[in-house]
């Protein structure tokens, strides 16, 4: 039991705050404060950064770029960037695919996609979800039949977030539609986004951004060789990527950035002649939320030491619960400071409404995701009550 | 920073939890106990101190084991567990803590040595009717007559303050709050005991030109330092309670199991379990909270803060699961024959000893614009 951090870890702290704070482009680091909608541009400029310095992918094997760091290093690693506002490295290429193939892949498939996965050469995204497959993941019912060397995918994902930039898609179908239990038909493929036969429909979402996207197949041809690991045993390899999924979903560092923008943004409205930052209800809304975040912080710190051999610490599953619970509060915080300004959400440049006042209610209406996504949090109950209360 | 326990520590840990097993492992046992006075059993008070641990935090020249606040949350929690009586808070981390902090040589040697003997009894005499959770006293006032003092006013409630053998005592010298001993058997000395909703005793305590000794050889105002054992104290509470709350969960939980209704075990019905999943999370990030906390106080860092986050997390999660216990056990959670109600009962206590979690929270609201972030990291 010891509360400083060694003089290493604090060195690295140091590093690591240097370094997003110095080497990523600034604009990239306002645009991500100022939650503006980041260009694809933007993502691959500050990930090549990263990956350029040995940080986009730390957690990978030691041969495909990893560092071999403690889960502590990891932690402050992911913190620091998110308090800097620096655009985390695409999920989909480092904290889910690129791990599935450095464990399941052949070893063609790992030097044909790992390093252009880390450097984001290859921009991927998540062929999971389906109309009628949410949190019932397992009932998906796109299809993979084979014939000669090729499979030939027919069906409908759905939620496939940033898949207008998206290169590759890594997808999840039913190759065994006799299976008796459907778990065991399913297998992964990859295939690229512009093969004949896949479109892509847009979504709009309540925020008027275009995040997530309807995805279309329509006997789409896909080399057999681009099936990872083994055929039918995909739901294995699903499993394992959503526990990656969970492991730094907290985004506490994140929702830190918006509690300091919180009472920045306090400090400059006035009620009744003083500023809102001293109005006793709105402190104290602050300061409980600030101590539920430290709660989130320490719990994190206390999962990530105790997640031995790569599997995620059971409590890993309140990270994902709390952590989207404060990261929507801070949005709402957000919302409630702006007041009457927080309408004006699509005001023209002529308007004095402030950036952040105008953007505060689409985050608000947008991070409702948040705690749907990454398993929704009734998931995440159900996975506390039975894994770990044993109900 | 590093969250495990050495295996020193674990094997204290099981040692406590092994003795209070045989104690209290029952919970009729504890019904017993708490059904006559002091409220607590002499017995295991002893075995306490023969195992050391009510001198535990103290120096060993004062006759103390020279452990640390790591140590003490760990009999604390598990006291917490199985809702021992014995006030392990109340006389080593609290009462002690003040002694131990400010006595003199002379002070220190002859209550922290038969304290740790458990040969004598402190308590902390400080709360008064009127106040709420302040660190300076209110209208009870030592005078000065010729180098002897006297206390006049009233006490109450004062945890344990009938039965202890040696009150520590805030009164106003001057409106500055300074600390004096006096013994149970002192002059002008009126205590009336009675039983609180918990189990515990509390006393109201009447001083009426009692004598009393300066703690300690300054003339300082002493409430820094008060506020500072009350943090500790904070502290040592949060772990009592965390021992608490795994009891009243696990308890709900295995109830939700063996109870049918409808022809099903309760835990069939995603109600509740989900509702026994929310009682988890608030655990677990009270559980953070709290052993951060002991941390900070390890560290000589500021105690006071660490001490109100704590708090607030518990009290937070203390209703919660204290309240959702009962509600998932049904009826039977409000009789006083199951043993859930009665860790309902307690947390309630532990909340409402020493300042409640909004009281924290207006403490913290008041410093929220000082620092830009809370760092866990340091």
């Amino acid at each position: 039991m010891r509360l400083h951090l060694s003089p290493e870890d604090r060195a690295f702290r140091d590093e690591m705050r240097t370094f997003f704070t110095t080497s990523v482009p600034q604009s990239i680091r306002d645009a991500v404060a100022a939650h503006r909608e980041l260009t694809k541009e933007q993502f691959i400029e500050a990930q090549r950064a990263l990956n350029a310095a040995g940080l986009a992918v730390p957690h990978w094997p030691v041969e495909w770029g990893g560092r071999d760091w403690t889960p502590l290093q990891r932690h402050i690693w992911r913190e620091e960037m998110q308090l800097a506002g620096v655009p985390e490295p695409l999920a989909f290429n480092t904290s889910m695919i690129g791990p599935v193939i450095a464990t399941f892949g052949s070893q063609e498939q790992k030097e044909r996609f790992l390093p252009a996965t880390a450097n984001l050469d290859i921009w991927w995204c998540q062929g999971f979800s389906e109309p009628d497959a949410g949190s019932d993941l397992a009932s998906l019912r796109t299809t993979a039949a084979r014939d000669g060397d090729d499979w030939v995918v027919n069906g409908q994902k759905t939620w496939t977030t940033l898949g207008q930039h998206a290169d590759w898609i890594f997808c999840l179908v039913r190759t065994d539609p006799t299976a008796e239990k459907r778990q065991r038909g399913i297998s992964l493929l990859l295939f690229p986004m512009d093969t004949p036969g896949v479109t892509l429909r847009p979504i709009e979402l309540l925020d008027g951004g275009f995040e997530v996207n309807e995805v279309f197949f329509e006997d789409v041809r896909v080399p057999a060789e681009n099936l990872v690991g083994e055929e039918n045993h995909g739901w294995d390899y699903a499993k394992f990527l959503l526990g990656n999924e969970r492991v730094g979903i907290a985004r506490i560092g994140s929702t830190k950035r918006m509690l300091i923008e919180a009472k920045e943004h306090a400090r400059g409205i006035t009620v009744n002649g003083a500023p809102l930052s001293e109005d006793p209800y709105m402190t104290a809304r602050i300061a409980e939320l600030e101590n539920e975040l430290l709660a989130l912080e320490l719990t994190a710190l206390r999962v990530v030491a105790n997640s031995a051999g790569g599997r995620p610490h059971p409590a890993s599953s309140v990270l994902k619960l709390r952590g989207s619970e404060l990261q929507q509060a801070a949005t709402e915080l957000l919302v409630d400071i702006a007041g009457p300004l927080s309408v004006a959400s699509f005001a023209d440049e002529e308007s004095d409404v402030p950036e952040w006042a105008q953007v505060a209610t689409p985050s608000y209406l947008n991070y409702r995701k948040v705690s749907i996504y990454g398993g929704s949090n009734e998931v995440q109950r159900t996975i506390i009550a039975g894994s770990i209360l044993g109900l | 920073m590093e969250f495990s326990y050495d295996d020193e520590q674990n094997g204290l840990r099981e040692a406590v939890s092994a003795l209070l097993a045989r104690a209290y492992g029952d919970s009729e046992q504890r019904r017993r106990v708490v059904g006559t006075d002091p409220g607590f059993d002499e017995k295991t008070w002893g075995q306490l101190a023969e195992m050391g641990l009510l001198g535990l935090p103290f120096a060993e020249a004062d006759g103390g084991m020279g452990a640390g606040p790591v140590e003490v949350s760990i009999v604390a929690e598990e006291i917490g567990r199985v809702l021992a009586p014995e006030p392990f808070v109340e006389a080593v981390v609290l009462a002690g803590g003040l002694v131990a902090d400010l006595g003199t040589d002379a002070q220190r040697a002859e209550v922290l040595g038969a304290l740790a003997e458990g040969r004598l009894l402190p308590a902390f005499a400080h709360t008064e009717i009127g106040s709420r959770w302040q660190a300076s006293a209110q209208s009870v006032t030592a005078t000065e007559d010729g180098g002897a003092w006297r206390l006049t006013g009233v006490k109450e409630p004062v945890p344990h303050g009938a039965r202890a053998d040696l009150l520590v005592v805030s009164a106003l010298v001057d409106g500055a709050t300074r600390l004096f001993l006096v013994p149970g058997d002192a002059e002008g000395l009126t205590r009336t005991g009675y039983r609180n909703h918990d189990g515990t005793r509390s006393a109201k305590v009447a001083f009426a030109g009692t004598p009393a000794q300066p703690l300690g050889a300054g003339t300082a105002d002493q409430t820094a330092a008060i506020e500072k054992a009350q943090a500790r104290a904070r502290v040592a509470y949060g772990h009592e309670a965390l021992g608490a709350m795994e009891t009243a969960l696990t308890t709900t939980a295995e109830y939700l199991k063996a109870r049918k209704q409808f022809g099903v075990p309760l835990n069939k019905f995603q109600s509740l379990t989900f509702r026994a999943a929310d009682m988890y999370v608030s655990l677990e990030l009270a559980r953070s909270t709290v052993m951060w906390a002991t941390l900070v106080v390890d560290a000589d860092g500021d105690v006071v803060a660490a001490a109100d986050r704590a708090r607030l997390q518990a009290s937070r999660a203390s209703r919660h699961i204290g309240k959702e216990a009962i509600q998932l056990h049904g009826g039977i959670g409000v009789t006083a024959e199951y043993k859930v109600g009665h860790y309902t009962s307690r947390l309630t206590a532990i909340d409402h000893l020493l300042g409640d979690g909004d009281w924290a929270l207006a403490r913290l609201a008041g410093s929220v614009g000082e620092q830009q972030t809370v760092d866990a990291l340091q």
